[in-house]
């Protein structure tokens, strides 16, 4: 049986290591902080698998349908009856599965920074911070409340912040984490108002009762929600648009994408934790988690979606193409990716067969933790070896760190849809899945598939192959080595999961409706993402293998669309723009300047007319007797005036 | 429980102080009579949800009634409901906190803690006050120690600061005047009594004229736009402990009257005026926010942003909904607690850069990581971050004022909501600019917080966690008197 003790426990391990390095970390543990910190996490990671086994094969299914528990709940605040803020447990498959991800990848990043991060001075709040971080992000997935989940949102999304602005001292890491943090919190007032609209239909914040009341037809909610509209389109869908603009933000989708590459300020290993595998993918959780209500009773608004993502998954492939720092060139590519899970969602129906894409998604989800986590971690020992992030800086480091060379291999191949590797099968479904409901969106799929797989293999022929390895490097290598046994181990297992996790049979698990879903492999429709990604690769090798002048020849030919790619189309430009130009000078400038200059202005005119009036009359109490004789005889004459003329 | 005893601890500590020898008796006098004052609001707190829990259905409780003027009909009636408890727990909160960080004042000792121990006089007795004339009283109290707060220990335009800032005040407590004297006569009975007004129903056209009075008149304490403008200078030029007073307790009296005095007594009233508060605290809400963003000291940056944050606390009353006006008290306890040690903060940084202006600071979370945390804490909270109380606050108005459909309020709530991003850049740009970056030489060698400085944030980031936290206690306190106000308007036709 589940005890919800233990459940509540996976997030609140890792809140008690935030607060007790967070407050005495830099005294008492300075150097124990990591391991400290590990273990906790070790700790709530055995209790998310144990909680994940018995959920999937012990409670959850009740006549073949996986339930939505809710082992745990407790009221927070209350607006008014029924409606409130409650922190609670709703434990699905998505959150069980979700548990694992995040439990799991944390810990391969808590063992990799005890490497990474050593020697650092602030390495307790280093510790400190990534336990917020988990705390908050494991809380976020089990949340009951539409709220709850709201409050974690930010929470993950502060974390992010901290971390991204680490290097505190860097101006570039400064600049980073506030434009993460204003992008972010733009897109979560979208989100808050979606909320606000939904409470105000539903007449409710906890989750099984909001989707209940706005997807059974026939309810009062639901026809209310839907027959008030507003430019033609239902209050409902509304809602629901305002509500994935905050999963866009968090999930950094077109055109909400401009925090993310500048986020790779962060430490590498919170790249890889935050940025890559589990925070930018909960606008992905958010719309898996509201999906029934966007797919019954808005699905203009999952329309929206489905292109969103698949424009995101574009762009995004095309701009990874020509960026040169590999840490950029994986933000690119996570975009990509989750754009992939957006979009699967988005062509995805309710229920049955043609619920593949939440599968898919889901599945996308999961994988895409581990390669792209391998991704990021392989990076980072990169990095660390050679000290620089730029690619023209690195080449031919495959005999200078193997493990470093094949794990990242793996997940290049499983980035790239290669089989048996994660990515294929859950690459092969997604396609499978938008071919099933939406021809444009497959075509796009397919083509940023190929693109995926050649900037992938750029970027490991780039820093693997091309030219020889510096004197100075392999001098490097003798006394440094690859960067040990903790930064080592993670590699190795996450390469373990990138190559092995598409076997999980997915459908049995997870679906849209909780029921098993047979996903059926599809041989000739496998053929033509393989296909694309085998030429990707092919194209990359002929370009990147040896250093030549072929890549800028080609870049040269078509000059104007590389300088737009590798200027990211220009967004940041506009975003500048719209600040800088609009809301600084437009609207903030001249609201002070009115401030302090009519409205206090007018006060202050006030007191010195004032002042004014009385220094003029203040003459006229003199103290002189005939002068008030004068005033008094004058005054006298004016009234009896005023009495024969006007007084009748 | 005694309330007379809040009202007589802190004479009793003034009195106490006045008669001290030296410097340091001054200050351990302050600081014995403040914390028996925090312990007695304490008390009150458990006392108070002790009773109710016992099935204690009466409005006002603790209630003690002296005659005072019997021809006038004014006695000295003291009570409390949950908004008042809470009211208080704030003021001792704020006052143990101002008296602690104003611990090296060096130029006359003994007067400053005598001011400041008034001022909290004149706040302990507004919130317990069921009398209006002894509430018109002791808000008179907390006025004029400010001045002489601003106009001696100040800094800058002090003068002027302290000028502009007494004046707007009295002249908002000259419009208080005449709306209660409007109340009083009134009715036949010629009461000052809360209670007894409450039950007689004011006729509707005295009502349209005193609503308006009393309701700008305490605005102006609330910042009402277009009177805020005492605000940033009057904050600015303060003393640390004087704006901590000023933003976290004063500004509350304003909101406390707005609620307790013209919304209760005159529900047509608040009804007929309604869309007016919510237009202009929608102003200063937004507009505030921005004008926050152009400002370079942070003592005019915090005074900016309160004119943004108090106006949610006139946006949740003119909302007239359970919900909104149980976030607008609630915000009244937050915004106190977080502008008091935003101020304390700030007062700790100029201590040691000498400098307020952002631009000249810089990576100062290297040389002292306390109080820059502290900065962190206090900005996160201004800025609406779950687990702290701001966040309670708005997002109870935010719920509150969507219960309206139509879309006049929906448009106000809109705007009003657009100032979290608006709150972020301007937070993040002055709390990056101070901590982050790289140090200055000459900071190099500025050193963190000392105990007192300790001790006064830790007790601010008590209250704020304690709602931010675990936000159900201050609202199961404040929701029932929200509700009896609530009744009032709801029966008006």
């Amino acid at each position: 049986m589940l005890n919800a003790t233990y459940i509540a426990l996976i997030p609140l391990l890792p809140l008690a290591g935030f607060l007790l390095l967070g407050l005495f970390g830099r005294k008492y543990f300075k150097n124990s902080s990591g391991i400290i910190a590990t273990i906790i996490l070790l700790v709530a990671t055995v209790l998310a698998i144990y909680t994940a086994y018995t959920y999937f094969f012990e409670v959850g299914k009740v006549h073949g349908v996986y339930q939505k528990l809710i082992p745990l709940k407790y009221t927070w605040l209350e607006f008014s009856k029924g409606v409130s803020i409650d922190m609670g447990i709703l434990l699905d498959p998505i959150t069980c599965m979700m548990l694992v991800v995040i439990t799991f990848v944390s810990l391969m990043v808590h063992i990799y920074s005890l490497a990474y991060m050593k020697g650092e001075e602030r390495f307790a709040t280093y510790y400190s911070f990534l336990g917020l971080f988990t705390f908050s992000m494991l809380a976020l997935v089990i949340s009951s409340n539409i709220f709850q989940i709201y409050i974690f949102w930010e929470l993950v999304g502060v974390s992010s912040f901290l971390l991204i602005g680490f290097y505190y001292d860097k101006p570039s890491a400064v600049a980073a984490c506030k434009k993460a943090f204003i992008v972010t919190r733009f897109a979560d007032l979208g989100f808050l108002i979606g909320i606000l609209m939904l409470s105000f239909y539903s007449g409710t914040l906890d989750f099984n009762t909001l989707i209940e009341r706005l997807t059974s037809p026939g309810s009062t909610e639901l026809s209310t929600a839907l027959s008030s509209s507003f430019l033609g389109i239902s209050a409902l869908t509304w809602a629901m648009i305002l509500v994935f603009i905050g999963a866009a933000g968090k999930s950094a989708m077109f055109p909400l994408q401009i925090w993310l590459p500048d986020a790779m300020e962060g430490p590498t290993p919170v790249s890889a934790l935050i940025h890559a595998a589990t925070m930018v993918v909960a606008g992905v959780f958010l719309v898996a988690r509201l999906f029934p209500i966007f797919a019954l009773s808005a699905p203009e608004a999952l329309q929206l979606v489905a292109y969103v993502g698949a424009i995101s998954a574009f762009l995004a492939a095309i701009i990874a193409c020509t960026q040169t720092d590999i840490k950029r060139v994986l933000a690119f590519s996570t975009i990509s990716q989750i754009g992939y899970m957006m979009f699967a969602l988005g062509v995805s129906k309710y229920g049955g067969e043609n619920g593949l894409g939440y599968t898919a998604s889901m599945f996308h989800l999961f994988t895409h933790a581990m390669f792209k986590a391998l991704l990021f971690l392989g990076a980072g020992s990169i990095i660390h070896f050679i000290h620089s992030n730029e690619m023209k800086d690195m080449g031919g480091l495959r005999k200078l760190l193997p493990i470093t060379h094949i794990t990242f291999l793996v997940a290049c191949l499983a980035i790239s849809g290669i089989p048996p590797f994660a990515g294929f099968f859950s690459k092969e479904e997604i396609l499978l899945a938008a071919w099933q409901q939406n021809t444009i969106i497959y075509w796009i799929g397919l083509l940023t598939s190929g693109l995926t797989a050649f900037y992938m293999f750029r970027l490991y022929f780039g820093i693997f192959w091309s030219k020889a390895p510096s004197l100075s490097d392999s001098a490097h290598r003798k006394h440094h080595g690859e960067g040990g046994f903790a930064m080592m181990l993670p590699l190795v297992l996450l390469a373990i999961g990138a190559a092995a996790a598409g076997f999980i049979p997915f459908g049995n698990f997870v679906s849209s409706d909780g029921k098993v879903l047979e996903s059926e492999f599809h041989l000739q429709l496998s053929i033509a993402p393989v296909t694309f990604g085998l030429i990707g690769i092919f194209i990359a090798m002929w370009l990147y293998k040896k250093q030549n002048d072929k890549p800028d020849k080609i870049a040269a030919s078509i000059n104007g669309l590389y300088k737009l790619a590798w200027n990211k189309f220009y967004f940041d430009e506009l975003y500048i723009f719209l600040t800088k130009k609009i809301i600084f000078n437009l609207i903030a400038k001249p609201a002070a300047w009115f401030d302090k200059n009519v409205v206090d202005g007018l006060i202050n005119a006030t007191g010195n007319t004032t002042q004014f009036i009385s220094k003029k009359i203040k003459g006229v109490q003199s103290g002189k007797v005939q002068q008030y004789a004068a005033y008094f005889l004058v005054a006298a004459i004016a009234i009896a005036v005023l009495f024969i003329y006007w007084w009748k | 429980m005694n309330l007379s005893l809040l009202i007589l601890i802190p004479l009793i500590t003034a009195a106490a102080v006045l008669l001290m020898r030296n410097k340091q008796q001054v200050k351990w006098v302050a600081l014995v009579g403040t914390a028996i004052q925090l312990a007695l609001a304490l008390v009150l707190l458990f006392a108070y949800r002790n009773e109710v829990a016992s099935g204690n259905t009466n409005q006002f409780l603790f209630q003690q009634q002296y005659e005072w003027f019997p021809s006038w009909h004014i006695s000295f009636h003291l009570g409390v409901d949950g908004i008042s408890v809470v009211m208080v727990l704030l003021t001792s909160l704020v006052v143990i906190a101002g008296v602690l960080v104003s611990w090296n004042i060096e130029k006359m000792t003994k007067e400053f803690y005598f001011l400041l121990i008034l001022l909290s006089i004149g706040a302990y007795g507004f919130f317990l006050s069921l009398d209006l004339f002894i509430l018109f009283f002791f808000l008179e109290i907390a006025v004029i120690p400010k001045y002489l707060l601003i106009g001696i220990w100040g800094s800058g335009k002090k003068e002027y600061a302290a000028n502009k800032l007494a004046l707007m005040l009295m002249g908002g407590s000259a419009l208080v005047l005449v709306g209660l004297l409007g109340v009083y006569f009134s009715s036949e009975v010629r009461t000052f009594d809360l209670i007894k007004l409450s039950h007689l129903n004011i006729p509707v056209n005295i009502q349209m004229i005193c609503f308006p009075l009393l309701f700008v008149g305490f605005g102006v304490f609330t910042a009402l736009f277009p009177f805020h403008t005492w605000v940033p200078d009057g904050h600015s030029s303060a003393p640390t402990a004087g704006s901590m007073f000023l933003a976290g307790i004063s500004m509350k009296l304003g909101g406390y009257g707005c609620l307790r005095v013209a919304t209760y007594l005159m529900p047509e009233g608040a009804k007929q005026y309604a869309n007016i508060i919510i237009v202009l605290s929608t102003i200063a809400i937004l507009y505030g926010a921005f004008a926050t963003m152009m400002q370079k000291d942070l003592k005019y940056m915090n005074a900016y942003s309160s004119v943004s944050h108090v106006g949610f606390v006139l946006f949740g009353i003119g909302m007239l909904t359970k919900t909104a006006m149980t976030g607008a008290v609630i915000q009244m306890v937050s915004h106190g607690l977080m502008t008091a040690l935003f101020f304390a903060v700030i007062g700790m940084i100029y201590e040691r850069t000498h400098t307020r202006q952002v631009n000249e600071m810089g990576g100062l979370l290297k040389v002292m990581p306390f109080i820059t945390t502290l900065l962190f804490i206090v900005g996160l909270c201004s800025l609406g971050l779950p687990g702290l109380s701001g966040f309670v606050a708005e997002i109870t108005v935010f719920m509150g004022a969507w219960e309206h459909p139509d879309a006049f309020h929906r448009i106000a709530t809109i705007l009003a909501c657009m100032s979290i991003v608006v709150t972020a850049v301007y937070i993040l740009r002055a709390v990056s600019r101070t901590a982050m970056g790289s140090v200055k030489e000459s900071f190099a060698h500025i050193t963190d917080a000392k105990w007192n400085e300790r001790l006064a944030a830790i007790i601010l980031i008590a209250g704020i966690l304690a709602i931010g936290v675990a936000p159900f206690w201050i609202n199961d306190l404040i929701k029932p008197g929200a509700e009896i106000i609530m009744q009032k308007i709801m029966l008006v036709p």
